[in-house]
């Protein structure tokens, strides 16, 4: 294990019957950051979480939390780690407070220790005035809430979060997020699976890219944007004009994309500087007349589609026409603007 | 949500306490916890309350006197040490059902991810399903003395009885462990647990003397457990007992074999409930 490493996976690979959920995977997750796990279902993800939080062994491979190895130390790991995911819930028939009562007592604090950060969580997460409630009534968000503040009871210093915000309405993803970057902020090490690309854009330091089990890509988000090799530039002009298309392909790597009635041309692009002056001069000299140009980098989402085959982290279709994001397309251009 | 959770460094054992001490408070705070289950949904308690009370009043009542005729003496007195073993014998299929449900949640995901002692987890089963038993035995005994059964024996005798009784129960509990463990869901644990519990009662000495009963039949009957307990509550209660006149070691020795059985029962099933629980648990 490295230095200075929370979490640390060498060679994991993983058999159900014929499948092969894992295959080879090496990850390192340095004390007090992020990492991103994503991918799409059934990419590994889960069994990847699982077997560093003791809850299965791996055909072959090694692992460490905090130094401790995963499968002959599983109760030192323990200790130090907390789990909010998809198959690791709550009681449903106990109270949120009950539930987190149980935790804490279960992670072996003593019991006034347990009630009294059981109250402190209930009352961080907005759930106070839940806390007498059977988990069969919460909401969605109320659960998952609830999920993080658990895994939260004992203070661990790692912690495991499998897809934490399926399934909630933005504002609460955003709350979620809030959580999460705070907990980092005071030295929390987390590893943190998503589906969601701007999701592990906007908490990962680093970013792991799960592929039918395999590891296919890995980096901050903006060396994975960067490792397509290209930026696109895109033209919206004042008027159709017939030669346009022609001038741009002379400094495009790729074909020209033109949609919005011949008014927007995408294209993309190596990555070097001065490429919207040069596209705007080859524009001005065949006499056409621009009315916007913007040069951005793919957005992980593109990056995912190139590197998994052309289909979305949720199995959708990807486009391939990054003249067609509309609204969607500019507002990640304009996240990431913030992010970069 | 607010942001400002306090992180702290994590929460060290506690320091003096030993094993022991933190194992048994994993074991109380998992059978608090299904103590509380029990008080949120009471009705799933009705096969230890309700459940007993019909059991007692149909065998008195409906089919009592018949029984009762070759068993000779006072029916109620025969019946009712019977139908508190039988009653305690069936009650324990909810070990089977309710683990095999537990395990189908996520729940035990999350236990298994804390620090606690894995075997508290079958142990705290254990424990609020004897809360259940004792419970169970209650609501025969109480019956059986509303109905007029009146035990000639002394209160040390009767408890003793009692006591067996329960502890065979427990013995039990740990068989149906292994049920829900080794089944793949509640459904399935439901369904073979029943086959097995209920030939299990009845092919014994609980409502009839075995006597009667063709040879191979009886032979089965005299070596069931069940009747050994049966008959060494009837023995302790001061019951007339028939099974006291067949040649068969259990028969003649009831307490010594009551205990046996109930002991080898608990040392063979409880390791391979913890064994099949880890097996279950380690996909």
């Amino acid at each position: 294990m490295k230095n200075g490493s929370m979490i640390t996976a060498q060679g994991l690979s993983k058999s159900f019957g014929e499948v092969r959920a894992l295959r080879d995977v090496d990850l390192d997750v340095p004390a007090g950051s992020i990492l991103g796990v994503l991918g799409p279902n059934g990419a590994g993800k889960t069994t990847a979480i699982r077997i560093l939080t003791t809850l299965t062994v791996p055909d072959t491979g090694s692992a460490w939390v905090a130094g401790h190895d995963v499968v002959n130390d599983p109760s030192a790991v323990r200790r130090m780690i907390g789990v909010t995911g998809q198959d690791a819930t709550l009681d449903e028939q106990l109270t949120g407070r009950q539930n987190l009562l149980m935790v804490g007592e279960l992670s072996r604090m003593k019991r006034s220790d347990a009630k009294r950060r059981g109250a402190e969580l209930l009352e961080a997460f907005e759930l106070a005035d839940a806390g007498e409630r059977v988990l069969k009534t919460y909401s969605g968000g109320m659960r998952r809430r609830l999920d993080l503040a658990a895994s939260l009871v004992a203070r661990p210093p790692v912690l495991f979060l499998d897809e934490p915000t399926t399934g909630l309405d933005p504002t609460s993803r955003q709350r979620m997020w809030t959580v999460i970057r705070t907990l980092v902020s005071e030295g929390t090490t987390v590893l943190l699976s998503t589906q969601y690309l701007d999701e592990a854009d906007s908490l990962a330091d680093r970013i792991v890219l799960f592929d039918h089990g395999r590891v296919i890509a890995e980096g901050t988000p903006a060396e994975l944007k960067g490792s397509t090799g290209s930026q696109l530039v895109e033209v919206t002009l004042a008027a159709p004009h017939a030669g346009a298309a022609a001038a741009l392909a002379e400094l495009g790597t790729g074909a020209v994309n033109v949609s919005g009635g011949g008014l927007r041309l995408t294209v993309p692009v190596r990555n070097e500087p001065g490429l919207a002056v040069a596209a705007l001069r080859s524009l001005d000299a065949v006499g056409a007349q621009v009315e916007d140009i913007a040069v951005h980098r793919p957005t992980l989402d593109d990056v995912f589609g190139i590197l998994t085959g052309a289909t979305g982290p949720d199995g959708a279709p990807d486009t391939g026409d990054a003249g067609e994001g509309g609204d969607a397309g500019e507002a990640a251009a304009e996240f990431e603007e913030v992010l970069l | 949500m607010r942001g400002d959770i306090a992180l702290r460094p994590p929460a060290a054992q506690l320091p003096a306490a030993s094993r022991i001490v933190s194992w048994l408070q994993d074991v109380w705070v998992l059978t608090r916890r299904n103590l509380i289950h029990v008080r949120r949904e009471p009705q799933q308690l009705s096969d230890v309350t309700i459940q007993p009370v019909i059991f007692t009043l149909l065998f008195v009542y409906v089919f009592g006197a018949a029984l009762a005729a070759k068993a000779g003496g006072d029916f109620k007195a025969f019946l009712i040490p019977g139908l508190l073993v039988m009653n305690l014998t069936t009650s324990t299929v909810g070990t089977a059902i309710g683990l095999s449900t537990d395990l189908s949640t996520g729940v035990i995901n999350r236990l298994r991810t804390l620090p606690m002692a894995q075997t508290s987890i079958l142990v705290g089963r254990s424990i609020s399903d004897l809360l259940a038993a004792v419970l169970c035995g209650a609501f025969v005994v109480v019956t059986g003395l509303a109905i007029g059964w009146r035990p000639d024996a002394g209160a040390g005798s009767i408890l003793a009885g009692i006591g067996i009784a329960l502890f065979f129960s427990y013995a039990l509990t740990w068989f149906n462990a292994c049920i829900g463990l080794g089944m793949k869901s509640p459904e399935a644990a439901q369904g073979v647990v029943f086959v097995i519990m209920f030939p299990l009662s009845f092919v014994s000495n609980i409502f009839t003397p075995t006597q009667g009963m063709p040879g191979w039949v009886g032979a089965i009957a005299n070596w069931n457990p069940v009747s050994a307990v049966a008959s060494a509550c009837r023995t302790l209660f001061g019951a007339p007992n028939p099974s006291a006149a067949v040649n068969a070691w259990p028969m003649q020795h009831p307490v010594t074999a009551a205990l046996m059985w109930a002991f080898a029962i608990l040392v063979v099933c409880a390791p391979v409930a913890g064994w099949l629980y880890r097996r279950k648990t380690r996909n």
